[in-house]
């Protein structure tokens, strides 16, 4: 067992945990946080993906003790009480899900995407969600959705 | 995943040390091969060794002719590294080219190829360039480093530190991905240092490999049509429900050209 002691959705947490336990394990099991969720536990599909100090890791291929110290945030972190974060505005607005499965990692892997690089091409949306897989939408929507979330996040 | 004990090293001297002492132990530096395969219980460990995030194998420098990459260093360091597009852009390109984002800020390059899948990336830059493999304990060529299905010259417990790559007049790799994996079903890597052409090919077989007759060949006229009709042994071909012997060593010598191409910029 091991202690580890991070800042997850802004709280700061502190847990006991075996080493093996997996991050999404940890968030989902020992948090309740299970808007974050298990496709291919196979490190394919980045269904649990979520933002560890910004970037967005697979927590199927992370142990939780790796994260001890570092700020986690995960769909459950991501709107302002009511109001929604732009990325998951963008995918309401539109319709960038349908069964939503795979939508919670969609949205943090696009947060991260759009923080290293604010205005994607087409091009560089599809290599940025290479790690997503979606298996209703056939992606057309959801690079739309990227779209318009770097719109509304410039204020657009 | 069996259990195991997670330890966090503060040193290579120590993660070596801690190694020697327990035989059981296994080191991981990215976990992106590791974690999965232990995940799937085809892989056990007594205690996790966790190099990654040693600061002293993150360094990332030119020394003249030679571009030294730490061994932790991940694949989105040398992606974005500005040093790294400066001396052998190539090298940028196949790091930008392995797996997905996400794997990309937690995989690194001394854990490919402490791995050495054949279908790895790396293997194809660092034999094709000529690299030289730093360990805790010594210096390996690439030539003599990489010894086929999973297996290096590592010893038990030696830990990988830096790849020296000698900075080539020019370079190309270009990949034919497979689809769903993204792994290469060919990869071929051409270096030009001026003293000498290399071509090295992943994805195709059984471990990286040098395409000695492409090598010949370019070295007389670097065009992809120097290419043509060359022999390739096909006995460094594997096959599988993908791809047939022959179409593997077909993907060879268009992704060799496309490399070629790349190459002459």
């Amino acid at each position: 067992m091991s202690r580890i002691e991070l800042t997850l959705n802004g709280k700061a947490i502190s847990a006991d945990v075996e080493d093996r336990t997996l991050l999404v394990n940890f968030l989902r099991d020992a948090q309740q946080l299970t808007g974050t969720h298990v496709g291919c536990d196979t490190t394919q599909c980045g269904a649990c993906t979520v933002l560890v100090d910004g970037r967005a890791l697979k927590s199927c291929t992370l142990l939780a003790v790796q994260v001890s110290g570092s700020k986690v945030t995960t769909i459950e972190g991501m709107a302002n009480g009511e109001a929604l974060h732009p990325v998951q505005q963008a995918f309401s607005e539109c319709h960038g899900l349908q069964c939503g499965y795979c939508t919670p990692g969609m949205v943090m892997a696009v947060t991260d995407l759009l923080r290293r690089n604010p205005e994607p091409s087409d091009e560089q949306i599809l290599h940025g969600l290479e790690g997503n897989i979606c298996r209703c939408t056939g992606y057309i929507n959801i690079v739309k959705s990227v779209k318009r979330a770097s719109e509304l996040m410039a204020g657009r | 995943m069996y259990e195991f004990e997670y330890v966090r090293p503060k040193s290579v001297a120590e993660a070596a040390g801690f190694l020697a002492a327990n035989a059981d132990a296994r080191l991981m530096s990215g976990g992106m091969t590791l974690l999965p395969t232990m995940k799937q219980r085809l892989a056990q460990a007594s205690h996790l060794v966790h190099v990654g995030p040693l600061g002293e194998l993150k360094s990332i420098v030119r020394e003249g002719d030679v571009l030294v990459v730490g061994s932790a260093s991940t694949h989105d360091q040398v992606q974005e590294s500005e040093v790294v597009r400066a001396a052998i852009p190539a090298l940028a390109k196949l790091a930008r080219g392995i797996g997905d984002p996400q794997v990309r800020y937690m995989g690194t390059i001394g854990g490919s190829i402490a791995n050495n899948d054949p279908a790895a990336d790396y293997p194809a830059g660092i034999l094709g360039l000529g690299a030289t493999v730093v360990t805790h304990l010594r210096q390996v060529a690439a030539d003599d480093y990489f010894q086929g299905l999973f297996t290096t010259a590592l010893a038990e417990g030696e830990i990988v530190t830096a790849v020296r790559f000698p900075v080539p007049r020019r370079a190309g790799y270009v990949k034919f991905a497979h689809p769903a994996t993204g792994y290469a079903m060919s990869g071929v890597f051409v270096a030009d240092s001026g003293a000498g052409v290399r071509v090295a090919v992943t994805g195709a077989g059984n471990g990286v490999f040098r395409w000695s007759e492409a090598e010949a060949a370019l070295a007389k006229s670097m065009s992809a049509k120097a290419l043509d009709g060359l022999p390739l042994d096909p006995a460094h071909f594997s096959q599988d429900i993908h791809a047939t012997r022959e179409y593997r060593a077909q993907l060879c010598r268009v992704m060799a050209a496309r490399a070629v191409n790349e190459l002459l910029g």
